[in-house]
């Protein structure tokens, strides 16, 4: 205890002078650690949020639906009210202004949502509404996007319905929802009127119930659920909602946490630097301490405090900081989210980060200090006695394999995935040792291959790379490792817009009709061809559901063992088929062959993807059994098919022969090439005037919502990324101002035997120039690595460089790296010579 | 002569036997000292002279238990220390010994008194500050105890260095080139503070100097060169 109370005394007695420095460290892991929390205590908050407002993001205590329209009369009597909804996509035009969109069409009869409401402008909008009359109820951002207003008018197909209200919010759906399919509720007394609903047009049936209390939705569930999934219905009540609602932004908000622990890694790196430097300045101390007697555990624990304190300090700041954060997240978030978030204090989080902050700081600062132990106390009459064999110590790999166990941990914690983990922290390690491996390769270069043919500043500042109390690692490490998450982020985002934009450019089709009926197909074909456009593909489509595989269905499915059992999607996929005989270009044959249907009686084979096949297991020769909108329809599987789902064309996971599905309900997609967007906009807009069932989809369109889409998912990740980059900056300061007491030094004494100050200028901005640039492109080979392996493998497509990104990333952190350089050294600068005698 | 027969000889304060340090540089062996014996008796003084690099101040760390030698025996305060570990070492240095270094060796972090005062705290001593700043006194550092050793001149640091020497009124005391970075003037003074306190105390003085001046002064001067003892003058 007396040991305790004077390593603490010396602690602090240490603290008042050289305090400073291991403030440093501390503001390496405080954005860390701030964005962890905050990310941690917004996720916390989400999650009962989600709890709190389960009800209202359903609407309803139970959802039944179905592509076809089905009714439930016992639910009738258990259920106090019901609503029904019948929802498709469609076009609508705004008369007046001649343009048309893409929207989901909602027809609703009934007061849902029974929980929460429509949020809509102006306040009375939905009473409106619900009052009867032509009246629609539309998604703000869709009446923004036409430059339309409320008194408005809209078409749905043949009917003409007054703007009652701007949606601003739709019980469940988030703000990337509305950006996909903009929402169109109209009353359900006016639907046949716009004839959108036709034979075998793509419709999805609804009907909410809210119950009476007499039995609750699970047990409802319980006793339905056979007859439901024998009927293809699908049903949802609120536990149900909650649980997939939680789970997807569990896993957004641990994706993020990721993100915010690469920030936590990086002022890792800064913690080890400081402490590296702080240990190097202390180790005179320490060798006197052990003249006067001191043991080395003492020693270790003087230091150990001192910096178990500051990590702590470190941590809570990081951690006041993470909650006072977590106050914009629901801004930057809030077109993702389905619920009102309230901000609270999240005891947990700010126990997990002050946690992870103050475990972080022991275990990065123990490698340097490490070293503490092995100084011996000759080192007071010979300095050089400060050699420390030190590569062999095992504590100091003890410390390196808890470090690697905390970091698979702490991913795994986050993630919940192994394999994930495994790819994650394999990537962090490879990135790190790579970094380490360019930096400790480009000093040893450097020494070895000096030019001296080099004007002077040029080999001092090269010289200033690898000379004792270099920063050369720290800072390549750290702004490798933050320049390779923002110039990864930027480039993926650049891959898959030009992906889209690549397929316009290319002699591709970029304009897709569908929804059109069978009765339709000619006369579309005329209005194409009079606009003297080509026809590139006239395709059937019918939609179908899988009932079984080989005699198994869902339920039996279900029962299966986990290594047995088939994806539940496969089951519950609304399936869209086609029917042909013969390939097409996008596509072909690796197994089996293509088997026409030739008379009745004949066994139907069909011909699936060979990715989707493989996914689901499903072999050549299974028996599938279709249901074909109730009629089921027993098939093999015949053949595997590539297909290069890059083309703009109806490719199809499942492809008929033909003769089989000739009088199944369907719909017809037609294809074509637009010169121009003005044109295809003109064509759109005809046909919707004429078809207005007819649905249109271009290219340029979806490279517009695309990129809105990915604007706001960059813009989330990018805002994350912001932690690690002012990370890297404290760190890259901290390094600046550690080695700049070096620098004083060194700058003096060139000063002294007549180096100018346009000299040291030079050499203090080539040195930085050096730097910045070794360290942006260590990061930028990284960030290729990074691009080219998500390319390939999680987007499957080919990657592209992108010179003009890599070259502003570039440009970017090496000018950020020379102005820090330059404002930090302005001091060095400005001390006077006479410190040289002094000192 | 075998270890046995030489510990049970407990009346020296100080005995060498034998001692011998090599390092290994790539291929070559060097031997820094080479089978050096000698003995000093409690309360004795004794200065080490030679060459610059003749292994004066290997000895010297041998001798306080600072290093560990490659042969040969050291018998300190009755204590082997080739038997010891490093932390028994040190805390047999708390013990029994004091250093006074060339260059100061005060910690920076810590004030003039609290230098003082760290010996005697890791004894556990209660009066540890009245005890240090009186020891200060008798340097004639009172009034700079709260000074930092970055705000005392060279003198005036190595008479802190010589209040904390002796803080743990140690039995023997090492004392490498003491006067060694100071001028002639204030060396003459640190010199006399070092003896006067080493006769007030009975200390034994074991002492590394090029100053010949200086080694007069002491009982006894031993003569290295080449790592190897020349010759012993007892004065």
């Amino acid at each position: 205890m007396a040991d305790a109370k004077w390593m603490l005394k010396m602690a602090a007695r240490d603290f008042r002078k050289t305090g400073t420095k291991l403030v440093l460290f501390v503001s390496a892991i405080v954005t860390g650690i701030a964005a962890l929390v905050a990310i941690s205590s917004f996720g916390d908050n989400l999650r009962k949020d989600i709890d709190r407002q389960a009800k209202e993001l359903l609407g309803a205590d139970l959802v039944l639906s179905n592509n076809a329209d089905f009714g439930i009369d016992d639910l009738d009597t258990l259920s106090a009210e019901r609503a029904r909804e019948i929802n498709f996509a469609s076009m609508v035009a705004f008369p007046g202004k001649g343009e048309s969109r893409l929207t989901q069409v909602r027809a609703l009869e009934g007061d849902f949502p029974f929980y929460g409401s429509f949020e809509a402008e102006p306040e009375q909008s939905e009473s409106d509404f619900r009052a009867g009359g032509k009246k629609a109820l539309v998604e703000q951002l869709l009446l923004k996007q036409f430059d339309a207003k409320v008194g408005d008018s809209i078409k749905v197909g043949e009917v003409v319905f007054e703007i009652a209200g701007a949606l601003t919010k739709v019980p469940g759906q988030t703000g990337i929802t509305a950006t996909v399919a903009p929402a169109v509720y109209i009353p359900m007394e006016y639907l046949e009127e716009t004839g959108l609903v036709q034979f075998g047009s793509r419709v999805n049936y609804l009907r909410y119930f809210a119950l009476t209390g007499q039995e609750d939705a699970p047990e409802i569930i319980e006793a339905y659920k056979e007859h439901w999934e024998e009927e293809g219905i699908r049903y949802e009540d609120v536990e149900a909602r909650k649980q997939s609602t939680g789970r997807s932004f569990g896993n957004l908000s641990n994706f993020l946490s990721l993100v915010a622990f690469i920030a936590v890694l990086l002022g890792c790196v800064g913690v080890a630097s400081a402490i590296n430097v702080f240990v190097k300045e202390k180790l005179p101390s320490v060798a006197v301490l052990r003249c006067l007697g001191v043991t080395a555990a003492k020693i270790f624990g003087i230091y150990l405090m001192q910096i178990f304190i500051m990590g702590g300090i470190g941590s809570l700041v990081g951690a006041g900081l993470g909650t006072a954060l977590q106050y914009v997240l629901p801004l930057v978030f809030s077109d993702f989210l389905p619920v009102e978030v309230t901000v609270e204090l999240s005891w947990s989080a700010i126990m997990l980060g002050t946690g992870t902050g103050i475990l972080i700081s022991l275990l990065f600062a123990l490698i340097p200090l490490l070293k503490i132990r092995t100084v011996s106390p000759m080192m007071t009459l010979r300095p050089e006695a400060a050699t420390i064999r030190f590569g062999k110590d095992p504590l100091r790999w003890a410390v390196v394999g808890l470090i690697v166990l905390f970091m698979v941990g702490f991913s795994y914690y986050l993630l919940r995935n192994w394999e994930q983990t495994f790819w994650f922290t394999g990537y962090v390690f490879f990135a790190f040792g790579l970094l380490w491996m360019i930096a400790l390769g480009i000093m040893k270069l450097v020494k070895r291959f000096l030019p001296l043919w080099m004007a002077y500043p040029f080999r001092q500042a090269l010289a200033n790379l690898y000379r004792p109390n270099n920063q050369t690692v720290a800072l390549i490490a750290t702004i490798g490792l933050g320049t390779a998450m923002i110039s990864t982020l930027f480039f993926v985002q650049y891959q898959l817009l030009d992906e889209v934009r690549f397929a316009d450019k290319e002699d591709q089709p970029n304009m897709l009709f569908f929804d059109i009926q069978t009765s339709q197909v000619e006369a579309v074909s005329q209005k194409l061809t009079d606009a003297d456009l080509p026809i590139l593909q006239e395709v059937p489509i019918v939609t179908m559901r899988l009932n079984a595989v080989n005699g198994i269905n869902k339920r039996v499915n279900e029962q299966l063992p986990e290594e047995e059992k088939r994806s539940g999607g496969l089951y519950n996929r609304e399936f869209r088929v086609t029917y042909r005989d013969e390939l097409i270009s996008s596509e072909r044959i690796v197994k089996g062959e293509l088997v026409p249907y030739l008379e009745p009686g004949d066994s139907i084979f069909v011909s699936l993807e060979k990715g989707y096949a493989e996914r689901n297991r499903l072999e050549i020769g299974d028996e599938i059994v279709f249901n074909v909108q109730g009629r089921p329809m027993t098939t093999y599987v015949g053949s595997y098919r590539d297909v290069n789902f890059r083309q703009v064309s109806t490719n199809f996971l499942v492809v008929f022969p033909e003769k089989v599905l000739e009088n199944a309900p369907k719909f017809h997609v037609l294809i074509t090439k637009t010169g121009s967007d003005q044109e295809a906009a003109n064509l759109q807009n005809e046909i919707v005037r004429d078809f207005p069932n007819v649905s249109v989809i271009n290219l340029a369109t979806i490279v517009d919502t695309l990129e809105e889409i990915l604007g706001k998912i960059s813009f989330v990740i990018q805002f994350m990324a912001l932690f690690s980059i002012i990370t890297g900056v404290l760190v890259l300061i901290s390094s600046l101002i550690i080695s700049k007491f070096q620098r004083i030094k060194e700058n003096i004494l060139l000063r002294t035997i007549g180096a100018g100050t346009k000299v040291l200028v030079k050499i203090n901005t080539l040195e930085y120039l050096f730097l910045g640039s070794l360290a942006a492109l260590s990061g930028i080979l990284l960030s290729i690595i990074a691009a080219a392996l998500l390319s390939i493998y999680t987007f499957e497509i080919p990657f592209r460089m992108e010179w003009a990104l890599l070259g502003a990333v570039y440009l970017g952190i090496t000018a950020l790296t020379v102005f820090l350089g330059w404002w930090n050294s302005r001091d060095i600068l400005k001390t006077s010579t006479m410190e040289v005698l002094r000192d | 002569m075998g270890n046995e027969d030489f510990y049970p000889s407990k009346m020296n304060i100080l005995q060498v036997q034998n001692l011998t340090k090599t390092y290994q540089s790539g291929n070559r062996k060097l031997t820094v000292l080479d089978g050096v014996t000698f003995e000093v008796m409690p309360g004795e003084t004794l200065s080490i002279v030679g060459p610059s690099g003749s292994g004066k101040t290997t000895l010297l760390g041998l001798c306080a238990g600072l290093d560990t030698a490659s042969a040969g025996s050291v018998l300190l305060d009755g204590e082997p220390l080739e038997k010891m570990s490093e932390d028994q070492r040190a805390l047999l240095r708390n013990r029994s010994v004091g250093f006074i270094f060339q260059n100061f060796q005060l910690l920076p972090t810590l004030t003039a008194l609290e230098n003082v005062m760290v010996p005697l705290e890791l004894k556990g001593r209660k009066d540890a500050q009245k005890v240090a700043l009186n020891l200060l006194d008798q340097v004639g550092l009172a009034d700079r105890a709260t000074h930092y050793p970055t705000q005392l001149s060279g003198g005036e640091q190595q008479r802190v260095s010589i209040a904390r020497a002796f803080a743990n009124e140690p039995k023997i005391l090492f004392a490498d080139e003491p006067t060694g970075n100071l001028d002639t003037e204030t060396g003459e003074m640190i010199e006399g503070l070092i003896f006067k306190l080493n006769e007030e105390k009975g200390t034994t003085l074991i002492l590394v100097t090029h100053d010949l001046e200086l080694a007069q002064k002491t009982q006894q001067i031993i003569n290295i060169k080449g790592g190897k003892l020349q010759e012993v003058t007892h004065g």
